[in-house]
């Protein structure tokens, strides 16, 4: 029987009571939950505006529980611009997804980091558009079958996968970039701590904090939950290192 | 104490967004518009109300910035020519679908494609009819002066706040780079209103808010729908707004709008001079259109010309409104051309009263 | 009264400030003004007009066709506005660089060696300034001392102390200006 008393762990206030619409074994729960336990333990519930995509997180502001406005897709760091200049005392983020950022909103993207916006920019990668139902995305890696890539991605008629994150690390604007995981309890902590530093920074106007964070996409990848982080791991994760790109200097 | 000034039209505009308390302008350079943004940043709004003037990497970026603007609650007003305002229209329609105020400056020149710079009144289409996807309306307002482009950025805020609706001003190059006298109204101080609809950070045991266009269920999109369509017949009723000339004895009667209603009147005159009970119809608002006048002079007169910079658009509005009791006729000139008086008499002669 | 006007001429040679003053000096004088520029890709270096419409009452057209003045300053611009100057009206021509004379024979002509006259007076700059003291003496529609005022609204405060300059080029050009054909 659960009790206040037994209770060793409880759901942050910073996630609403709704059931989320992921597939089973998806990345974006744990990385909503991260971003909210960040949230919630710097107690800036009352002064974060979040910004969601067109993608599988299209609804992420049912899911957060902070005042959210949802942008058109690939505009997010557009719309994010736009808020934190009316309200610079305000912690800005978005949440986007490889198709969002990586390919319809690249030139928002790569424009708000490079002018520096004072947001935090969290990157889901899992390399296929899952909301559209597993099409290639710009970070769809070499020989990856989608279903607008079926016999695998052919680099030479198809365009080789992006790797963004290199990118917006070499501008100016952007002050911490990271890559991260979710699919272990440690990756989490990671992550979390990746999450939190950037709001951290946010509150200093040190520039765009850019964290992404690699993910599986069980039905697109078309696998299970278990294989998928497998796969991840063995292929994903070669492709795409984890750890910090640009740190502060110090 | 009211000011006046000789200012170009795009300029006085501009101060007329800082004198209207504008939180933010975002903007990519377009001719014949980009003194406004020009303006705007010589200026330096920041200094003198705190707003905020930000040069976008595109206009596709500057209507999204004003989207994030708006859905805070804040007034936040834009400004291109014809082929950024086509770049536009997806975040119109995301404004329009999200019920976000905010102005939106057209300083139309001629298309399709790159078209020229030189003015035109080929966009009105695309600024009564939709422009963007889905089922939905923007307020015109039309000014014909440089005055009226100033007031009416006073009056684009007051409306889309009134309504929660995106406002568009469709001027031309014409209005934009002509000078005239101009009363400049007192500064406004910035709003400092917190609205429960606009993102400001979720308040201690309310619901956090949320700004969407987005609905999975159709049920709940139709109902979204009837919600809006409810809203447009209000303005409808409300907002029409036009000026008549010599239309108590006309026999005969133009209908145009902008610029080109100030050249028409010059042709007005002159066919009164030459004996012709002609009388003019100016809508300013193109969105509501004033179908009723329209409808009672079409039951007075023995015919009605229609003078625009384009091939024949609103030509369709008048019809409508007119409902077939006398005839309805179009005169354009269009390609960045300008029609000149004796031109549009010849034509009233030409097609409605010799027709 | 309503003066309907054409300036027209190179880019740099200050047409369209000279619209501009003619149209702040009527604001200060209590007239309705407008002033229209030619503008795009031809303002840069080529031919540049201007119209600019003074007049007692409200404005329609801020674009016309015919004119009651034209000021040309060179030779591409008579050749597009003598014909568009109104019968009766009046045409002012630079003759600096002119290749012919106007043909007109239904309108007031007048002349104006402005270039040469600035030369003179050590200042090509108030070229433009010898031509509207020109054509105020001729059509005397706006008091001197309302465009002296008008001067002060266009031009930005450090500027100023070069007022009493531009006053003596409006003198100059009020001297110099040549009838060349009278319909009187």
């Amino acid at each position: 029987m659960i009790t206040p008393e037994n209770l060793v762990y409880e759901k942050t206030k910073v996630m609403t009571d709704r059931v989320l619409h992921y597939c089973p074994g998806c990345g974006h729960g744990t990385a909503h939950r991260m971003l909210a336990e960040v949230i919630d333990e710097l107690g800036i519930q009352g002064d974060t505006i979040g910004v969601a995509p067109v993608g599988c997180s299209v609804l992420a502001y049912y899911y957060f529980n902070v005042d959210m406005q949802e942008a058109a897709h690939g505009r997010a760091p557009a719309v994010a611009t736009g808020i934190k200049r009316v309200l610079p005392e305000k912690y800005v983020f978005t949440y986007q997804g490889d198709g969002d950022l990586a390919a319809i909103g690249t030139a928002e993207t790569i424009h708000a980091c490079n002018r520096g916006e004072n947001i935090l920019i969290v990157f889901i990668n899992n390399g296929i558009y899952g909301m559209t139902g597993g099409q290639m995305a710009p970070t769809t890696l070499p020989g990856m079958k989608s279903s607008t890539s079926p016999r695998g991605r052919d680099v030479a008629t198809m365009g080789n996968p992006l790797k963004i994150t290199e990118l917006i690390a070499e501008l100016p604007g952007t002050y911490f970039v990271t890559r991260q995981s979710v699919h272990t309890p440690g990756n989490a902590r990671k992550t979390r701590r990746a999450l939190k530093k950037a709001l951290e920074y946010q509150k200093l106007n040190k520039g765009t904090c850019f964290v992404e964070i690699v993910a599986n996409c069980p039905s697109g990848w078309k696998m299970t939950p278990v294989q998928s982080n497998k796969w991840m791991e063995e292929h994903m994760f070669s492709f795409y290192p984890l750890g910090d790109i640009k740190v502060p200097e110090k | 104490m009211k000011e006046l000034r000789l200012m170009k039209g795009n300029e006085a505009l501009a101060e007329a967004a800082i004198r209207a308390g504008a939180d933010a302008y975002f903007g990519y350079p377009i001719t014949p518009q980009s003194e406004v943004i020009e303006y705007l940043m010589r200026e330096n709004p920041a200094d003198r109300t705190g707003m905020q003037v930000l040069q976008a990497e595109s206009e596709v970026a500057a209507i999204n910035m004003i989207y994030g603007a708006a859905g805070c609650g804040k007034r936040a007003i834009t400004s291109s020519s014809s082929p950024g305002i086509s770049l536009k229209m997806e975040g119109i329609s995301y404004i329009a679908g999200a019920e976000l105020p905010c102005v939106v400056v057209n300083v139309v020149r001629a298309g399709p494609g790159l078209g020229t710079i030189q003015p035109s009144q080929s966009d009105y289409f695309q600024a009564v009819k939709g422009g963007g996807h889905g089922d939905y309306k923007m307020i015109v307002l039309a000014p014909a002066t440089v005055q009226e482009s100033v007031d009416y950025v006073k009056l684009g805020f007051d409306l889309a706040f009134k309504y929660r609706n995106p406002v568009m001003i469709l001027s031309d190059g014409i209005i934009g780079q002509m000078m005239e006298k101009v009363e400049l109204f007192e500064q406004m101080p910035r709003s400092t209103e917190e609205y429960d609809w606009a993102t400001v950070g979720k308040k201690p045991g309310k619901n956090s808010v949320f700004v969407t266009s987005l609905q999975l269920q159709s049920e709940e999109q139709e109902k979204v729908n009837l919600r809006l369509q409810a809203k447009y017949r209000v303005i409808e009723k409300n907002e029409v707004r036009y000026e008549t000339y010599m239309c108590d004895d006309a026999e005969y009667l133009f209908v145009a709008f902008g610029s080109c209603a100030r050249i028409t009147r010059k042709s007005m005159e002159m066919a009164r001079e030459k004996g012709h009970k002609v009388g003019l119809i100016r809508p300013q608002t193109l969105y509501p259109f004033p179908e009723e006048v329209i409808y009672e002079m079409g039951g007075r007169v023995k015919g009605i010309l229609t003078v625009e910079m384009n091939a024949g658009q609103m030509v369709e509005d008048v019809k409508l409104a007119v409902n077939g009791q006398c005839p309805v006729k179009h005169f354009g000139r269009f390609g960045g051309m300008i029609p000149s008086p004796d031109e549009i008499l010849n034509a009233l002669e030409q097609k409605i009263i010799g027709g | 009264m309503t003066e309907e006007i054409i300036i027209a001429g190179f880019g740099g040679q200050g047409v369209l400030s000279m619209g501009q003053i003619l149209c702040y000096s009527g604001v200060m004088q209590g007239q309705e003004v407008t002033w229209m520029p030619s503008y795009g890709p031809e303002m840069r270096g080529g031919t540049a007009n201007c119209t600019a419409i003074i007049s007692d009452k409200e404005i329609s057209s801020p674009v016309l066709t015919e004119y009651d003045t034209a000021i040309v300053l060179n030779q591409p611009s008579m050749d597009k506005f003598e014909d568009a100057v109104k019968p009766g009206g009046l045409l002012i021509y630079e003759e600096n660089g002119m290749t012919r004379k106007p043909k007109r024979k239904d309108i007031n002509i007048f002349s104006i060696a402005a270039y040469d006259e600035s030369v003179k007076m050590n200042n090509t700059k108030v070229f433009n300034m010898i031509v509207i003291g020109g054509f105020l003496k001729v059509k005397p529609i706006i008091e001197l001392e309302n465009v002296i005022k008008g001067l002060q609204k266009v031009l930005p405060e450090r500027y100023h102390h070069l007022i009493p300059l531009n006053e003596e080029a409006i003198h100059k050009g009020m001297d110099i200006i040549k009838k060349e054909h009278s319909l009187n």
